[in-house]
Formats: C-alpha cells, structure tokens, sequence
C-alpha cells in the first residue's frame, strides 16, 4: 500500500511538473524580438494547429485573408536566423516547429509544401 | 466661347466624365474579410495579334511570381503556362499564343476529382487544395488544355504565398492572392511591361469592366468550345 501512495504521489508530481514545462525542449529559438503570439505560449503549444485549420480552409476555399491566424505569420515572427546568419532548415533542430516536433516525435506535413522560411524577399516584413 | 455652361454642354460633359471615372472606380478590391461571390467571375482576353512568337515574360513572370522551379527535366517540370505556336494548314498562317488554366465555367477537372480538392471558387478561379489532393492525377487526365503538372520530386524554397510540394498536382491560379489584393495576375503585368499589352484581365461579369466591353465587340474563340466548358480565358484574332 505504502508503495502504491508513492507511485500516485511521483505520477502527481510528474503531471505537475509537465503541466509547468518542466519537459519543454532545450533551446527553443526566441521569437523576433518586440513581436506577439496571438495567443498565450501554453495555449500555442497545444492548439496551435486548431487555430489554423480552419483558417486554412476560409483562405484556400473563399478567399478570406484577415484572419489574425496565418502559417506565413507563424514562421515569418518564429523561424529566426542562426548564428551564421542565416534561415535554418525544417530538417533543422534550430528551426523553431523542428526543435520541438523532433523533441516530440511528431511528423510535420506542413512543410512538404509551405515555405518555412520567411520570404527571402521581403524577410519576413 | 462663355465660360458658363448651357444645359446641353453640361449633360455632355459631365456624361463624358462619367464614362471616363467608371472603369476606375467600379472594381475595388473586395474586403478581405468578405468571402468571394458568383457576383464576379474573373477572367482573361489573349490578343494573339499582339502576342510576340519570341517572346516569354508571361510565362518567366509566372513561374517568378510562384516560384514554380523544375530539375531541369522538361518532360516531368511543372508548367503553369506556356506559349504554343499553331499553324494554320491551308493559309500557313503562324500563331503564337500563351495557354494556363482556362478556368472554366465547368471544369472536368473538378467533376473527376475524387477528394474534392479540384474546386471552382465562387468567383470562377480554378483551383487545387493541396491539402486534400492525393495526387491520383485524374484531374490531369481530364483536363483537354494539359494546364496542370504533376510534381514529381521535393520541392524547397517555396514562395510563402504559392505553396506546392511532392505529390500534389497544380496549375495556374489567376494569381488568386494578387487578385484578392486588387492586384493584376503576374502574366499580365508583365505583357504590359514588355510592351505588348496582349492579355486583358477582369471580371466578365461587369458590364462596365474593360474586358467586358471589349468581349461585346471583337469576336473571340473559346479553345475547344465544342466541350462547351465555358473557359474564363478567351482568345482574339485566333
């Protein structure tokens, strides 16, 4: 019984400790400076795929382009150049989505046909 | 002549200056907030008497504009408009021509696609949602224009705004977000400024639009009409 109570208690403690980030990825690369997600950090990383699926459908089928939810937006504030000065690749750990989808196991398919770079052209405004 | 105006001259003049600010004023973008309606359907006029047989901007200008690259393998790269020179068999005459997506009124595309994502926008732009096409390429197929490529290999540095990858099938897209933003489609911008001004965009829907007004006068040929798909695209002086 005694080690039943421990194990509840070490499980409690872990769903704590995770609901806190303790088991976020190493070295996530920072967002451009002075720039602001459209929703809080803890929400973006479980829902961040809700707030565009829908968007994506309104983009592509009606051709509604104001929503504040938008991949292009996503990549142009959060995939920031490395130290040598230039946009990492998706296959990247540096690359903001690669750094925690690869710490996560979790396949991206966005990228297969999406830039996930920022526009070369432009820089990401 | 008096510097005040009779009744006649002022009907005169202000009717003149009437017509003059109509086309202008009469396409504003729609809001970007708002979805596309049938109330528009846009599409193209091809003067093919103005269209140069040496030259290709419409077609560099285009795949610049979507970042449409190849492998150099021009039997499997991926065309979203090329030019076409036809001859006439018994006058010999020469034509030369560029040929996209047709955008028809009743795209067979469309019909066969088995997901769905061959669709027609309200507005009448023909399109692929890459998220649902399986790549069966049916659509291509089905299409008597051969507009649409297959991408056979891994495709990097998309542009943000024209995403394409492996897998997938695409074809011209009017330029679908230069038009939402009011803009002219890239093959067109770039016909105007290698002088030749021989493809006219704009709704087909609106009387007052230059296309319209234009579609009412000269005579134009839509390309296999005895499909009776109703192309957006028409061609002049074919």
């Amino acid at each position: 019984m005694k080690r039943f109570l421990i194990l509840a208690m070490c499980l409690g403690l872990w769903s704590m400790a995770s609901a806190e980030g303790l088991f976020s990825p190493p070295d996530l690369p920072k967002a451009k400076a002075g720039s602001q997600c459209v929703d809080k950090p803890e929400l973006m990383r479980k829902q961040h795929m809700q707030h565009i699926l829908h968007q994506r459908n309104q983009t592509m089928r009606q051709g509604i382009r104001d929503s504040k939810n938008s991949l292009v937006e996503c990549v142009n504030c959060h995939v920031t150049k490395t130290a040598k000065g230039d946009f990492p690749s998706i296959d990247d750990k540096q690359h903001f989505c690669a750094g925690c989808h690869q710490y996560a196991s979790v396949k991206i398919d966005c990228f297969q046909c999406h830039a996930s770079k920022p526009d070369l052209i432009t820089g990401g405004k | 002549m008096t510097n005040s105006l009779n009744r006649r001259e002022f009907l005169t003049l202000s009717s003149s200056l009437m017509l003059l600010t109509i086309p202008v004023a009469a396409n504003p973008p729609r809001p970007l907030d708002q979805p596309a309606t049938s109330q528009k359907r846009w599409g193209l006029l091809i003067d093919t008497s103005k269209c140069s047989s040496g030259c290709d901007a419409c077609v560099n200008a285009c795949h610049i504009e979507n970042g449409v690259t190849g492998n150099n393998r021009p039997a499997s790269d991926a065309q979203w408009i090329r030019k076409v020179t036809v001859k006439d068999k018994q006058t010999q005459k020469v034509t030369s021509l560029p040929l996209m997506c047709q955008h028809c009124e009743n795209p067979p595309c469309v019909d066969v696609c088995p997901t769905t994502a061959s669709f027609k926008r309200a507005d009448g732009i023909v399109l692929v949602d890459k998220h649902l096409c399986i790549g069966c390429r049916y659509c291509m197929m089905a299409c008597p224009y051969k507009a649409r490529s297959f991408i056979h290999e891994k495709v990097e540095n998309q542009k943000p705004h024209a995403p394409r990858g492996m897998g997938t099938v695409e074809s011209c897209n009017l330029c679908v977000k230069r038009v939402d933003e009011g803009k002219l489609p890239a093959c067109v911008e770039a016909c105007k400024n290698a002088g030749h001004s021989a493809i006219l965009f704009g709704d087909l829907k609106d009387p007052n639009s230059e296309i319209f007004q234009k579609l009412q006068k000269v005579s134009s040929t839509a390309l296999r009409a005895d499909m009776g798909l109703n192309p957006g695209v028409r061609y002049e002086n074919l």
